[in-house]
């Protein structure tokens, strides 16, 4: 268990998901399991509706679901899919 | 399929683009979805963008256009380009959604559409909107990169479009590459397909547009070239063999009176007229003059010129008194002069017809029309040219076109089309005799009219143009400096029988006095042979009277018995006579 370094945490992200979709279900639990695995308790994950936060969505650009944006640290990276290639996600997540 | 049965009876959306409404009676089905397809640069983008910007003037309800391969700010750039009508309040009813996914978008996963749907479904209640367009859907589906889930999408797409009840769109690209047949089957799930085609042919692009498959409707299935000039795509279409031209008894003059009698008052209104010829054959310069005759009873006339400027147009019709000068200032002329340019004369005539849209004359020149026949041996570009004038026919616009061709061998006639399509086909030739050259007319063709089989001389001189009669001498045709030795010849000739005929009239009086003369000469004679006789017959009664008289004298005289009738020969005084004895 790594040590928590600082108080704030380091990673913001924000993922979009379409009701109980099939691809959205998924992409909840993978994303909250890896980031569980790497990030610890230095995440914030927001899960949005989509289907209940329309304009919101159209605010961040988002075109398909699930859509997962790292808002921090900068700059502003996107993922689609139900995150279910690790691999990608992490170098996603862990790149600049 | 829950889909169709939910559907009402089918009713169209007029699409505004120029032909495609008519070759699908009416235009898109409503409350259905259409597919485009073609390869890159065929028009995908501005058949669907053009619709959408001619509804929302049309109807003023608002249109979405979901654009997955170029930004919508590139989009709005290129709409400009054309001469639509795009302005703010019309730009505003279209929602443009960007639905382009970054280049440095991360992908884990699959992932699908039901996110967009929702946004879209939201806006499209919130702006009433009756249309959407999805324009390269391929781009997106591609990133799926998974054949399965790409054609889960596509009929997520079309039950949300049943479901929305909006009338579809749908641009998808088809290129050669395999992957591309992969999307094949959206051809099986949408009400209709259009089928855009750019090929080369000889160096010449051509755009074509065909209608594949229309459910509940039918349509002409036949592919149509399309050009994307300044008015956008514009299909030519020829209506289909069904030809409904309203023909006119008018007559409208040519310009030259004497040809206006040779086809037995002019050229018929809205019909067309081809002038053949060799070049310098005076071809434009009786375009000129129909021109001119045009503008001054009053009509609207354009003056298409290729690879002449119209100032230089203008100079040479002076040259023979012919002003258009005037006309053109006063705004009822207007020259339109152009190169013979580029690679696909589709979009030329497209441009012409614009032009001719713009003016709205009622007569129209176009010189020469044989610039563009180098291109027109193409299939297209002849369609593209007959197109044009069955436009033309349609808008009652009477054309005159000329031609360079230097026989009327016909083949460069007939490979355009030009000549069948001629309502009139005059031809001007030369007659090379004598050391010079005299231009000749003859009228081919005139339907619907009499017309004069004579060829006729034409004459340019710098007081205007006429025609004369030719010569035919020795199976010969007289022209120019021949036919005024012809004359020359001739007067003489009269002269000389007119004083033949003259002494030979002098010559029968003269016999005629004499016979009258002769006749009084006999009749005199007549006179004095008559009283001769006259006189002769007096004598000669008088005598015989005289010899009765005497006989009886004589009896007497000798005692004779008078009533005893003697045998005859025999003397009753001297006894019978013996025969021999004479008297002595």
């Amino acid at each position: 268990m790594p040590p928590i370094a600082i108080k704030k945490a380091s990673l913001v992200l924000r993922l979009y998901v379409a009701g109980s979709a099939p691809n959205s279900v998924r992409a909840i639990r993978n994303a909250q399991a890896i980031c569980d695995a790497h990030f610890a308790s230095r995440y914030e994950l927001e899960i949005v509706d989509l289907l209940e936060h329309p304009q919101r969505a159209f605010i961040d650009g988002i075109i398909v679901t699930p859509t997962l944006i790292r808002l921090l640290p900068l700059p502003v990276q996107k993922v689609v899919g139900s995150l279910s290639d690790a691999e990608q996600l992490l170098l996603a997540l862990a790149g600049s | 399929m829950k889909t169709l049965s939910k559907q009402a009876p089918l009713t169209k959306v007029l699409t505004g683009i120029q032909g495609f409404d008519e070759i699908t009676n009416g235009g898109l089905p409503r409350g259905r979805t259409t597919l485009v397809m073609g390869g890159p640069g065929c028009g995908k983008t501005v058949f669907s963008l053009q619709l959408l910007v001619n509804g929302v003037n049309r109807t003023k309800e608002a249109a979405m256009f979901v654009a997955f391969e170029e930004r919508t700010s590139q989009i709005l750039t290129n709409a400009a380009t054309f001469n639509w009508e795009f302005s703010e309040p019309a730009r505003k009813k279209i929602f443009f959604f960007d639905a382009q996914i970054a280049p440095d978008t991360v992908k884990s996963g699959e992932f699908d559409l039901i996110g967009m749907l929702h946004m879209l479904k939201i806006k499209a209640k919130e702006l009433k909107a009756t249309c959407i367009v999805f324009d390269g859907i391929d781009v997106l589906l591609g990133l799926l990169d998974d054949p399965v889930a790409e054609r889960r999408e596509i009929y997520r797409i079309r039950d949300w479009l049943a479901d929305t009840g909006l009338t579809g769109v749908i641009t998808q690209k088809v290129g050669p590459l395999k992957r591309d047949l992969r999307y094949n089957f959206l051809q099986f799930i949408v009400d209709c397909v259009v089928v855009l085609r750019h090929q080369v042919v000889d160096g010449s692009a051509f755009r074509n547009l065909r209608v594949m498959k229309y459910r509940g409707s039918g349509f002409y299935g036949d592919e149509f070239p399309i050009s994307l000039s300044a008015e956008g795509l514009q299909l030519s279409n020829r209506g289909p063999a069904e030809l409904r031209y309203e023909v006119s008894e008018e007559r409208v003059s040519s310009g030259i009176p004497r040809l206006d009698a040779m086809l037995r008052g002019g050229y018929y209104r809205g019909s067309n007229v081809l002038l053949s010829g060799a070049p310098g054959s005076a071809k434009s310069t009786l375009a000129g003059l129909f021109a001119a005759a045009a503008c001054k009873r009053g009509e609207r006339t354009l003056y298409v010129s290729f690879d002449e400027g119209a100032s230089q147009i203008i100079r040479n019709l002076r040259s023979v008194a012919v002003e258009l000068a005037p006309h053109q200032k006063s705004g009822l002329l207007k020259m339109y002069s152009t190169r013979t340019r580029g690679p696909n004369i589709v979009e030329q005539f497209a441009e012409l017809r614009a032009t001719v849209r713009a003016h709205r004359p009622s007569c129209l020149v176009v010189d020469p029309l044989s610039a563009l026949a180098t291109k027109l041996s193409h299939l297209a570009s002849a369609d593209a040219a007959q197109q044009f004038l069955d436009f033309l026919k349609g808008e009652r616009i009477t054309v005159v076109n000329t031609s360079l061709m230097d026989g009327i061998s016909t083949d460069e006639a007939t490979a355009t089309g030009i000549s069948t399509i001629a309502d009139t086909w005059i031809h001007l030739s030369y007659l090379v005799q004598d050391g010079e050259r005299n231009r000749a007319l003859t009228i081919v063709k005139s339907r619907g009219t009499g017309h004069s089989n004579q060829v006729r001389e034409l004459k340019l001189s710098d007081t205007g143009v006429t025609l004369a009669d030719v010569f035919v001498a020795q199976g010969k045709v007289l022209m120019g400096v021949a036919r005024w030795e012809w004359e020359q010849y001739e007067q003489a000739e009269k002269n000389r029988t007119q004083v033949a005929t003259d002494l030979k009239r002098l010559q029968l009086r003269r016999a005629q006095a004499e016979a009258a003369a002769r006749m009084q000469v006999v009749q005199t004679e007549m006179e004095a042979r008559d009283a001769e006789l006259a006189v002769l017959d007096q004598a000669t009664g008088s005598a015989s009277q005289l010899l009765m008289s005497d006989q009886g004298v004589l009896r007497r005289m000798r005692h004779a018995d008078e009533e005893s009738a003697l045998p005859d020969g025999v003397s009753p005084t001297f006894g019978k006579r013996r025969p021999g004895r004479g008297r002595s």
